[in-house]
C-alpha cells in the first residue's frame, strides 16, 4: 500500500483523478499523521469530521468524473483564514472561540475546488513574528531536528511543520514581510507570497494591510502553482484586489529559464550571515547559469532601509487593524470598572507581549508630531525601494537571493532584543514593501543538516517567472531530504 | 529628528498605552520605554535616505479605488452580526454604561 | 478666504461690562447622502429599521472585512461641491481616524483628512434682518457614520445599534465667517436649501439626516479672535441660535470675570438649553490619522465632472439671478423667493403673465404674513398659487382695488373661496361707471363747497376729496377715475 502522507498534492491528486484511491483514504490517512504528530503543535484546532465529509463528497464527484483543482485533497489553512463554522483565532486569547458566520474569499475558493480542510494550522499571534513563539496556543514545533527543538520559522509556522512533516498535502500560508518563505526555508518547503492584490484579502484577519499577502506552503514547486491557482482571482469585495486573468501558474513550472536574466542583487547578504548561506547562493548562480539563464549583477541600494521602513508601516497598520480586538462585539471580554477600563484590560490581557509591542510602536509613530518624522518618511522609503526594484527590472527578469540569512534555530532560544529577531526578515521584506511576487524553493541542507532555501523574486504580476526559475531551481537542486519521524507515537 | 529628541519616557510609554488602551502596571512602563527606545534606535537609521521629491507610497497597487454600484446587497444578518457577542439583548450589542 | 476684517454688524454685538463682544462662527455641518445603501458596504441606510438589521459584517468590523467605496456617494459628493460653487479635487484619499467607543466598531472612522473631495467653494446667505453675506466653504469630505450608543434601555449597560454605522456622510466645513445666531441659522438654511435642490441630502434635522457642529468664539468686534468651543450635533435651526446665544454669554462672563476659555468639545442639551463639556472627549485626542491600506485613492476625471455638470438641476443662487434678471424684482426679494424650491415654484407660477414686482409683494407680504400668523408652511397654503393669480388678475383688469383685494385674500385664506366667488358674493366689484362715480364727486363737492374752494391753493388737500369719495363708494369706486373727475371738477 502506498504511503499516501508521501504523495505530493500532484500526485493525489493524478492518484485521485485515475481512481488508484479514494479521498476518503488519504484524509484518513493524513488525520492519522496529524493524530500522531500533535506533539508539533501545528494544528490549533482540527476538523477531522467535516474533512472526512468533504472528503466523501469529493469521492462522489470523483466517482462522476467531476471535481475540482483540488478536488479531496487534505489541506491545512492557517488559523487567519475565516472559515465559517470553524473556530478562527489568528493564534491569539483575545478572539476567544470566535467562529466566524462567514468564509474567506481565499478558502472559499479552494472549497469550491474541492479542498478537504483538515483544520486550522498554528501561526504567531496576528501573524506577528518569525519563530512561532509568539502563538496563543503555544510554539509550533520545526519536524527538522538537531537535538533541540527547533522552531518552524513564523508566522506561517504551522503551516510549514505540517507541510514538511507530511500531515497535509499543502497548506495557505500568509506573508506580510516573510511569513510563508521563512518558514518554507526553516522547513524544507516551498512557499509563494504572489504579487500583492493576487489573492483576496477578504476574510482574512488583518496584520498589515498593505503588506498582507496570501499564498501557500507545499512540498514541490509545482504544487504550490495548483494550491494558488485555486486561491488566486480577483475578488470585488477586496479594494485591492487586481482585476488581471490568472495566467497558468502550473504551465508555467515546464518553461524553464533558458534566455531569461537573472539577476543578483549584491545586497543581500548581512554581516555574521552563515558561510553556507553565501555558498548556497554561489550555487543557486551556478545551477541557473547551468539552466541556461544569463546572470547580471545588480545592485538594490535602499535594500539595509527595508526592515526598519517596515517596522514603521507594518506595526502602524496593525496598531489601528487591532483596534477592532476590543471585547465589545466578539471575542473576550475582561470586565474593568468603566467603559475605558474594560477596553484596557480585555486588550491587555487579550493580546500577547508581541503584539502588545507592536500596537504600542505603531501608535507612537501615527501619534501627533512623530508622523512626519516616522510613517511618512517610512513610505517614502518604501518607494525608493520599489523604484530599485523597478531600475533593477530594465537588465533582469527575475532576482535570486537568500530567503534568510540563517537556518532553523532552537525553540526558547532567548530574544533579549527584538531587532535581533526582526532580523530574520531582512531578506524577505523587500517583496512585501514593492508589492512583488517572491518564492522560496528548498536547496540544502546546511552543515547542521537543516534546509536552506533559495529565493526567487518577479517582476509584479510576473509570478509565471519566478515559477519557471523555481522550478529549474528544484530541479538543479534536486532536494530531497526529508526530517526523521521522531514524533510519531 | 534624533533618537534622544525622540527618547520614550515612561510617561510617554503612558500615554501610548491609553491611546491604545491596552492597560500596562506602572512597575512595567520603564521597562517597555527603554524596549521601545531600542527598536526606535534602530528606525533611526531611516533619516540616512535621501528622500527630497520622493513621493510616499501608501498601497503596493497603483491604480484607483474601484466603485460599487448603490444597490442593497447585505445587511439583513443580525444573526451573524450578533453570534459572537459576548454580550447581546433585545437584538443590540450590550457594552459597559458610557453615558454623555 | 477667512474675512475676519469683518466685524458684526452693531446691532448683534453683545454688550459686555466694559465693552462690547462680537461672536464669530463657524459650523462643520454633516449631512447624510440620500443612498440606498452604505459608503462601504452593501447594507441598507433606511431610517427607523430594527436595531442591527442594517449591518453588513463590514459595518460590525468582523476579522478580516473590507471596504468598498459606493460610487454614488462620490457623485453625490461632487454635485454638493458643485452646488457650494466649490473646487472638485480629482485626487482624494479616505483615512482613517483612529479612536475607541463602542459604537465605533473598527476602532477608527474612515474619514477624509488631507485630501477631501472637494475643496475650497463660497456660498451667499441672506439672514433675517440683515445684509446678505457671503460665506467661504473651507472643504466638504466624505466620511462614515458610527452607529448609535442607547443607555436608558438599562440602568447598567449600554445598548449599541450599528444601523448607522457605516452611512455616508458629507462633512461640509465653513469658514469662520459667520457673526451671529441668525446668520449662523441662515447659513444652514441655505446649505439645506442646497443639498435639497440637488437631491444629494433630504436636509431632514429631526432624523439626524443634517446636523450641525458649531464652533464658538467672541471677541472685542474687530479685535484679535478669542479661543473657540465646538459643540457637537445641533439638530435645529432653533437650537442653532439658541446654543450659540448661550455659549457666547458662557464664553464672556468667563472672560469678564478674568477667566480664560478652554478649548473643548462641548454638548447643547436641547431640553435646557445649555452647552456642556462632552466627558468622553475629555483625554486630549490624538487621531492619529493615517491613509486606510484597504482603499486606493479616489481618481475623478473632467468626464465624471462634466457629467454631473450637465445635469445639475437650477440651484439657489442660480435662480435668484435669474429672478433678479428676468422678473426685474430687487436682489433681496429674490432671495426670499428662492430660498426654497417651493417659493421659488410658488413665485414662477404667480408671477407668469403677471406685473413682477406686484406678485413678489403680494407673496412676500399678504401671504408669508398670513402663513406665519397662522404657522402653516407654504406647501399647505390654503391659497395656491393659481387662486392667488386669480385675485391679481381682478386687480389687473380693475375688477377691484388693491384694497378691496386685501379684504378678498383674507376671505379667501380662511378658505371662503376664489376672489372671483367672494367679489361677486361680497358685490366688491369696483364702480368704474363714470356717471355714477361723477354723481358721488359732485354730492362730496356740494356738502363741502369752503373746502372745494381751498384746493385751487392748496392742490395737496384734494386728497381729502378722493377720501370721502371712496368713502362714499364704500372703497368700489376706482380711484384713478374719481382722482381724475376731482381734478377736472376742483381745477387742479
Ligand atoms: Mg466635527
Ligand atoms: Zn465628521
Amino acid at each position: 500500500m502506498t504511503d499516501f502522507t508521501n504523495l505530493t498534492l500532484e500526485g493525489a491528486l493524478a492518484g485521485l483523478k485515475a481512481k488508484d484511491f479514494t479521498s476518503l483514504e488519504i484524509t484518513e490517512a493524513h488525520i492519522k499523521a496529524c493524530e500522531d504528530a500533535s506533539e508539533l503543535n501545528a494544528f490549533i484546532t482540527t476538523d477531522y469530521d467535516n474533512a472526512r465529509a468533504a472528503a466523501k463528497a469529493s469521492d462522489e464527484k470523483l466517482a462522476k468524473g467531476d471535481g475540482g483543482l483540488l478536488e479531496g485533497a487534505p489541506l491545512g489553512v492557517k488559523d487567519l483564514f475565516c472559515t465559517e463554522g470553524v473556530r478562527t483565532t489568528a493564534g491569539s486569547k483575545i478572539l476567544g472561540d470566535f467562529t466566524p458566520q462567514y468564509e474567506s474569499t481565499v478558502t472559499s475558493n479552494m472549497k469550491r475546488d474541492g479542498m478537504v480542510m483538515l483544520g486550522k494550522l498554528n501561526l504567531d499571534e496576528f501573524a506577528m513574528g518569525s519563530a512561532n513563539e509568539t502563538s496563543y496556543f503555544g510554539p509550533v514545533i520545526n519536524p527538522w531536528k538537531v537535538d533541540d527543538n527547533l522552531v518552524p520559522g513564523g508566522s506561517s509556522g504551522g503551516s510549514a511543520s505540517a507541510v514538511a512533516a507530511r500531515i497535509c498535502l499543502g497548506a495557505t500560508a500568509t506573508d506580510t514581510g516573510g511569513s510563508i518563505r521563512q518558514p518554507a526555508s526553516f522547513t524544507g518547503t516551498v512557499g509563494i507570497k504572489p504579487t500583492y492584490g493576487r489573492c483576496s484579502r477578504w476574510g482574512v484577519v488583518a496584520f498589515a494591510s498593505s503588506l498582507d499577502q496570501a499564498g501557500p506552503i507545499t512540498r514541490t514547486v509545482k504544487d504550490s502553482a495548483i494550491m494558488l491557482q485555486s486561491m488566486a482571482g480577483y475578488d470585488p469585495k477586496d479594494s485591492t484586489s487586481i482585476n488581471e486573468a490568472l495566467p497558468d501558474f502550473m504551465a508555467a513550472c515546464d518553461k524553464g529559464v533558458k534566455g531569461l536574466k537573472i539577476g543578483i542583487p549584491k545586497e543581500y547578504t548581512m554581516d555574521g550571515m552563515p558561510s553556507d548561506i553565501e555558498e548556497l547562493w554561489q550555487q543557486g548562480i551556478k545551477w541557473l547559469e547551468e539552466a541556461g539563464a544569463e546572470i547580471v549583477h545588480v545592485s538594490l541600494p535602499h535594500t539595509k532601509y527595508a526592515l526598519p521602513a517596515y517596522y514603521i508601516v507594518a506595526p502602524a497598520e496593525a496598531s489601528s487593524n487591532l483596534a477592532r480586538y476590543d471585547g465589545m462585539r466578539y471575542g473576550n471580554r475582561v470586565a474593568g470598572e468603566d467603559l475605558n477600563d474594560t477596553y484596557e484590560r480585555t486588550r491587555a490581557d487579550g493580546f500577547g507581549k508581541e503584539v502588545r509591542r507592536r500596537i504600542m510602536i505603531g501608535t507612537y509613530v501615527l501619534s501627533a508630531g512623530y508622523y512626519d518624522a516616522y510613517y511618512l518618511r517610512a513610505q517614502k522609503v518604501r518607494a525608493r525601494i520599489a523604484q530599485d526594484f523597478k531600475n533593477a527590472w530594465e537588465k533582469c527578469d527575475a532576482l535570486l537571493a537568500p530567503t534568510c540569512p540563517s537556518a532553523a534555530f532552537p525553540v526558547g532560544r532567548p530574544v533579549n532584543d527584538p531587532v535581533q529577531m526582526y532580523l530574520n526578515d531582512i531578506f524577505t521584506v523587500t517583496a512585501n514593501l514593492a508589492g512583488l511576487p517572491a518564492m522560496s524553493v528548498p536547496a540544502s541542507l546546511d552543515k547542521d543538516g537543516l534546509p536552506l532555501g533559495l529565493q526567487i523574486i518577479g517582476r509584479a504580476l510576473d509570478e509565471e517567472t519566478v515559477f519557471a526559475a523555481g522550478a529549474a531551481l528544484e530541479k538543479a537542486a534536486d532536494f530531497k531530504a526529508e526530517p526523521e519521524k521522531w514524533w510519531s507515537a | 529628528m534624533s533618537a534622544k529628541e525622540t527618547g520614550v519616557t515612561a510617561e510617554t510609554v503612558k500615554k501610548i498605552a491609553r491611546l491604545s488602551r491596552l492597560h500596562v502596571e506602572e512597575d512595567r512602563l520603564a521597562h517597555l520605554a527603554d524596549e521601545m527606545n531600542g527598536i526606535l534606535a534602530w528606525i533611526e537609521q531611516l533619516q540616512e535616505v535621501d528622500v527630497e521629491g520622493v513621493e510616499p507610497m501608501t498601497s503596493a497597487v497603483e491604480m484607483a479605488a474601484p466603485l460599487r454600484e448603490d444597490k442593497i446587497t447585505d445587511g439583513a444578518v443580525r444573526e451573524k452580526v450578533l453570534a459572537n457577542a459576548p454580550k447581546s439583548e433585545a437584538g443590540y450589542f450590550v457594552v459597559p454604561r458610557s453615558v454623555e | 478666504m477667512f474675512t475676519a476684517e469683518r466685524v458684526a454688524d452693531k446691532k448683534d454685538w453683545l454688550s459686555g461690562r466694559d465693552h462690547d463682544w462680537e461672536m464669530i462662527i463657524g459650523l462643520e455641518v454633516h449631512a447624510q447622502v440620500a443612498s440606498n445603501a452604505k459608503l462601504f458596504s452593501g447594507a441598507a441606510t433606511e431610517y427607523g429599521a430594527e436595531p442591527n438589521t442594517q449591518v453588513s459584517l463590514v459595518d460590525a468590523a468582523m476579522p478580516g472585512m473590507l471596504p468598498v467605496v459606493n460610487e454614488f456617494c462620490i457623485e453625490q459628493a461632487v454635485r454638493t461641491g458643485l452646488g457650494l460653487n466649490a473646487e472638485i479635487n480629482k485626487y482624494s484619499r479616505f483615512d482613517r481616524k483612529n479612536y475607541f467607543y463602542p459604537d465605533l466598531p473598527q476602532g477608527y472612522q474612515i474619514s477624509q483628512f488631507e485630501f477631501p473631495i472637494v475643496g475650497e467653494g463660497e456660498i451667499e446667505i441672506e439672514p433675517e434682518g440683515g445684509e446678505p453675506v457671503s460665506v467661504g466653504i473651507e472643504r466638504l469630505h466624505l466620511e462614515q457614520d458610527a452607529g448609535k450608543s442607547i443607555h436608558d434601555l438599562s440602568p447598567d449597560d449600554t445598548f449599541v445599534d450599528l444601523n448607522r454605522s457605516g452611512v455616508c456622510l458629507m462633512e461640509i466645513v465653513s469658514k469662520p465667517d459667520m457673526r451671529s445666531p441668525e446668520e449662523a441659522s441662515a447659513y444652514v438654511e441655505k446649505l439645506r436649501a442646497i443639498v435639497r435642490s440637488l437631491g444629494t441630502c433630504d436636509g431632514d434635522m429631526e432624523k439626524g439626516n443634517l446636523r450641525a457642529d458649531v464652533n464658538v468664539s467672541v471677541r472685542k468686534p474687530g479685535g484679535e479672535l478669542g479661543t473657540r468651543c465646538e459643540i457637537k450635533n445641533v439638530n435645529s435651526m432653533r437650537f442653532i441660535r439658541q446654543a450659540i446665544n448661550y455659549e457666547a454669554r458662557r464664553q464672556i462672563d468667563i472672560l469678564e470675570s478674568g477667566g480664560e476659555i478652554d478649548q473643548e468639545t462641548r454638548l447643547f442639551d436641547n431640553a435646557k438649553g445649555e452647552t456642556r463639556t462632552m466627558r468622553s472627549k475629555e483625554d486630549a485626542h490624538d487621531y492619529r490619522y493615517f491613509p486606510d491600506p484597504d482603499l486606493l485613492p479616489i481618481k475623478i476625471t473632467d468626464d465624471f465632472i462634466a457629467k454631473i455638470k450637465a445635469n445639475l438641476p437650477e440651484l439657489p443662487d442660480a435662480r435668484k439671478a435669474r429672478f433678479i434678471e428676468s422678473y426685474g424684482i430687487p436682489a433681496y426679494d429674490a432671495g426670499i423667493l428662492t430660498a426654497s424650491k417651493k417659493k421659488a415654484e410658488f413665485y414662477e407660477t404667480l408671477a407668469k403673465g403677471r406685473d413682477a414686482k406686484i406678485a413678489a409683494n403680494w407673496m412676500m407680504g399678504d401671504l408669508f404674513g398670513a402663513l406665519n400668523k397662522a404657522g402653516i408652511e407654504l406647501e399647505d397654503s390654503p391659497v395656491d398659487a393659481v387662486a392667488l393669480g386669480g385675485l391679481l388678475d381682478r386687480i389687473a383688469d380693475k375688477t377691484i382695488s388693491g384694497k378691496i383685494a386685501k379684504q378678498v385674500f383674507e376671505k379667501m385664506f380662511a378658505g371662503e373661496g376664489s376672489a372671483d366667488d367672494i367679489i361677486e358674493k361680497d358685490g366688491l366689484k369696483q364702480v368704474t361707471d363714470m356717471g355714477a362715480i361723477e354723481k358721488l364727486v359732485d354730492d362730496v363737492i356740494a356738502a363741502n363747497p369752503d373746502q372745494a374752494a381751498k384746493v385751487a391753493e392748496n392742490p395737496k388737500s384734494m386728497g381729502w376729496f378722493v377720501g370721502q369719495v371712496m368713502k362714499a363708494s364704500q372703497g368700489k369706486a376706482n380711484p384713478q377715475a374719481v382722482n381724475e373727475i376731482l381734478r377736472k371738477k376742483l381745477g387742479v
